[in-house]
């Protein structure tokens, strides 16, 4: 599954894991706006953010394959889009669609491969995401794969009795639902016999390092290199 | 729809983030209670619920299923606020996790499905919930969370300059009508499945009078969302629109035609100029959800 | 010798109606251990809730000297360490060590204080290799005593247990057995399990439709309902006894 290979690369061991979340956030958005607003004439820099991604895999011990592979999710989407494109005689858009989509989809799996998903939600949070909002999510990421394994196995002990059919799955999402609900019922009485008074009190993050910021400034360096450096190298 | 990074033009998705980060932190504050986090749990939990649920399909006969995509769901269970915190939630999962729907575009997509969509899923709830025509609204509400947040999406892409020819716009939102009436029929049927076990929803309250007005002003919202739509892909009308209301927007069709390239005299760069007039558009889309919104709001108190 | 834990009468409904508890009298002294016996729906569960503060009946209530009620929760809720029948809902936490600071840091303790208390309890537990896991990849039998180590960082004087060996095998069993063992706080135990119940207690409680019918020493209470605290389905897979 996906997302357990995800949380598997997440638990690794490299430098690049033990960077600075906050950091690498800072990092992957200034990336993701490199190509977005990188022309698809400069070639160069382009290939430049693919070598850097392949580079970071590298680094991090991902299986640089893998993360090319799993990143091909968003090609379907943009190709047809891209076909469109290229049927009304607009190739620059074409591939303008694939490429970004494809370097941005990486690009995300690089920094989710390499950082534990709490970690990722606490340099949200200090990213000024709002902190309900983070919370939520933290708590939706916890029990997103006990509840899809539910989901399972009601559809497996259905299928066993010989159907699945429209209003047996509505029914099943409706069990489904009214087991969630108690469930979150439960978790807020844990919450409270162990001290909950109003308020989440959370392990602070650690301080970032000399490392950390070498890591920033390096990153930030190569990327302005590539989006302003490269700009009309091997341009078409 | 869950648009990927690399689709849109720099300011639509940057002011889609804008946008959409004080609207996430507001329905936060909505959905919370004088700044508690007790509803934490529930709101993540329940957002679990609708990602595993995702994955359950609804069988619709000859080899095809429908999916469950949950906004109005949530809407008429948690309420509105609450809805939008997880789906928002919810779609920040599937960027990070999935690469269902990018990063920078995320802002675009919790507009889209966390706050339009809600909202409209929610409305028809909202306006006609409490009498008979009930199982009708919740229907109407899924039919409409996923037609909302899909005509504002492909307005998106539009503004930005990717290629829908009209065929291509007519198949799509055809495509997103059928998908909306099997959540609607799927919303409607979870709706009925709680009900077995007992699980009551909070019914609304709403004066006849003033429903007729919302029901207006709802169809003039979807109307105006539409025609913009289809106004941008048709270049005489636009060129029509730009010139009585003094500016020029930017279209593309398949039919290359001497008026598809054309540019804002008055501003510079022609980027700039395009972009900005859709802009314009979008935010006209805007005020007009926004002040939907208020009358909602202000019957409610009344 | 004053109880640590003492109800009078407790009465308390369901929303609908229904009478959950019917007048329970129960007094838990220091050091002692006592099992929760009684069929499903008897209210044991509702019961034991009551202990700490997470539901209100009619009735006295009261732990280590402080009533239950509003203005001692905080306090009560350190006191009486619950550990509840699903582990799933009680580690809701990322990660294990987020989950066991969760109790110290609601405390008022400092984030170093917390991960100190999180040490310590996850060594009493015997499970700190656990520690930067996440609740989902963990065993039953983890999950149950990462639950307890949780409990116990904000050393409370009491350890309430609902149903401790559900979806237990054997070596987890004895393992959560041999931990509980080891630690001196009062201990009361809601289980259908008479081999651990025996192995811990030497007092049982019988409920029954919201009342407690039968309350002495274990044997006795066997004795009196017929079960067999010999035989079991272990018996034959473990020779420990």
């Amino acid at each position: 599954m996906h997302h357990a290979v995800l949380e598997r690369w997440s638990r690794g061991g490299s430098p690049w894991h033990a960077r600075d979340a906050r950091m690498k956030v800072l990092l992957l958005v200034a990336f993701l706006g490199a190509v977005a607003t990188t022309p698809v004439a400069s070639a160069a820099s382009l290939a430049g953010y693919g070598l850097v991604i392949l580079a970071a895999a590298f680094l991090a011990g991902l299986p640089p394959g893998a993360v090319l592979l799993r990143a091909a999710v968003v090609l379907p989407f943009s190709a047809t889009f891209a076909l469109v494109s290229l049927a009304g005689g607009d190739h620059q858009r074409a591939a303008a669609l694939v490429i970004r989509s494809y370097l941005s989809a990486a690009a995300v799996l690089v920094i989710v491969g390499t950082t534990r998903m709490p970690k990722l939600l606490r340099a949200l949070e200090w990213w000024r995401l709002p902190r309900f909002f983070v919370l939520v999510t933290q708590f939706l990421y916890r029990y997103l794969f006990v509840i899809s394994e539910q989901a399972q196995h009601m559809r497996l002990a259905a299928l066993s009795r010989g159907g699945w059919r429209f209003r047996p799955a509505a029914g099943a999402v409706a069990v489904l639902f009214a087991r969630s609900y108690a469930r979150a019922e439960g978790v807020h009485h844990a919450m409270l016999a162990r001290g909950f008074q109003g308020q989440m009190v959370l392990l602070t993050p650690a301080r970032a390092g000399w490392r950390d910021w070498l890591f920033l400034l390096g990153g930030a360096a190569v990327l302005a290199a590539l989006r302003f450096g490269l700009e009309g190298v091997w341009s078409r | 729809m869950h648009i990927p990074d690399g689709f849109l033009a720099a300011p639509v998705w940057l002011s889609l983030d804008a946008a959409g980060l004080p609207l996430v932190g507001y329905l936060a504050r909505r959905a919370q209670r004088e700044a508690d986090e007790a509803k934490v749990p529930l709101l993540g939990v329940m957002g679990a619920f609708v990602f595993a649920a995702q994955m359950i399909n609804f069988p619709v006969g000859v080899g095809t299923s429908g999916h469950l995509l949950g906004a109005a769901l949530l809407a008429v269970t948690l309420g509105p606020a609450a809805a939008g915190v997880v789906m928002a939630a919810i779609l920040a999962i599937q960027a990070l996790i999935f690469q269902d729907g990018g990063v920078l575009a995320l802002g675009a997509n919790v507009v889209n499905m966390a706050v339009a969509g809600v909202a409209a899923g929610y409305l028809p709830y909202r306006l006609w919930g409490g009498g008979g025509f009930r199982r009708a609204a919740i229907f109407l509400g899924g039919f409409l969370s996923v037609l909302v947040g899909a005509v504002l999406a492909i307005a998106e892409l539009l503004l930005s300059g990717v290629t829908i020819p009209r065929a291509v716009l007519w198949v799509s939102l055809g495509l997103f009508g059928v998908t909306g009436l099997l959540e609607g029929a799927i919303t409607v049927a979870v709706v009925q499945g709680l009900e077995a076990l007992g699980i009551r929803l909070a019914r609304p309250a709403t004066p006849a009078l003033r429903r007729g007005l919302a029901a207006v002003a709802l169809a003039a919202v979807l109307l105006a969302a539409v025609g913009v739509l289809f106004a941008s892909t048709h270049p005489d009308g636009l060129e029509k629109l730009a010139r009585t209301i003094g500016l020029e927007a930017r279209a593309r069709t398949l039919y290359a035609t001497p008026l598809a390239d054309y540019s804002l005299r008055w501003l510079g760069s022609s980027w700039v100029a395009q972009a900005t007039a859709g802009l314009l558009g979008l935010a006209l889309i805007w005020g007009l959800a926004v002040a939907v919104g208020r009358l909602v709001a202000r019957r409610r108190s009344g | 010798m004053e109880p640590l834990i003492d109800v009078r009468d407790l009465r308390y409904r369901y929303e609908d109606g229904t009478l959950a508890l019917d007048g329970v009298d129960f007094r838990l002294y220091p050091g002692e251990t006592v099992a929760l016996f009684g069929p499903n729906g008897s209210g044991k569960t509702t019961f034991v809730l009551h202990l700490n503060g997470l539901l209100a009946g009619e009735g006295f209530v009261s732990v280590c000297g402080l009533r239950v009620e509003k203005r001692n929760l905080k306090e009560v809720r350190r006191k009486v360490g619950l550990v509840f029948q699903d582990a799933d809902e009680q580690l809701f936490m990322p990660t294990v060590l987020e989950d066991v600071c969760y109790g110290p840091l609601n405390l008022g303790r400092s984030p170093e204080e917390a991960l100190v208390a999180a040490s310590r309890a996850l060594g009493q537990v015997g499970i700190e290799h656990v520690r930067d896991k996440a609740p989902y990849h963990l065993s039953a039998g983890e999950k149950r005593r990462v639950a307890l180590a949780g409990v116990l960082a904000m050393q409370p004087d009491i350890l309430v247990l609902d149903e401790p060996t559900t979806f237990l095998d054997p070596p987890g069993r004895r393992a959560l057995l041999a931990v509980l063992r080891g630690l001196p706080q009062a201990k009361l135990i809601v289980t259908h399990d008479l081999w651990f119940a025996r192995a811990l207690a030497h007092r049982a409680v019988f409920f029954e439709r919201g009342r407690i019918v039968r309350d002495g020493p274990l044997e006795a209470v066997a004795t009196h309902f017929g079960w067999d605290l010999r035989a079991g389905p272990e018996a034959v897979l473990d020779p420990e006894g």
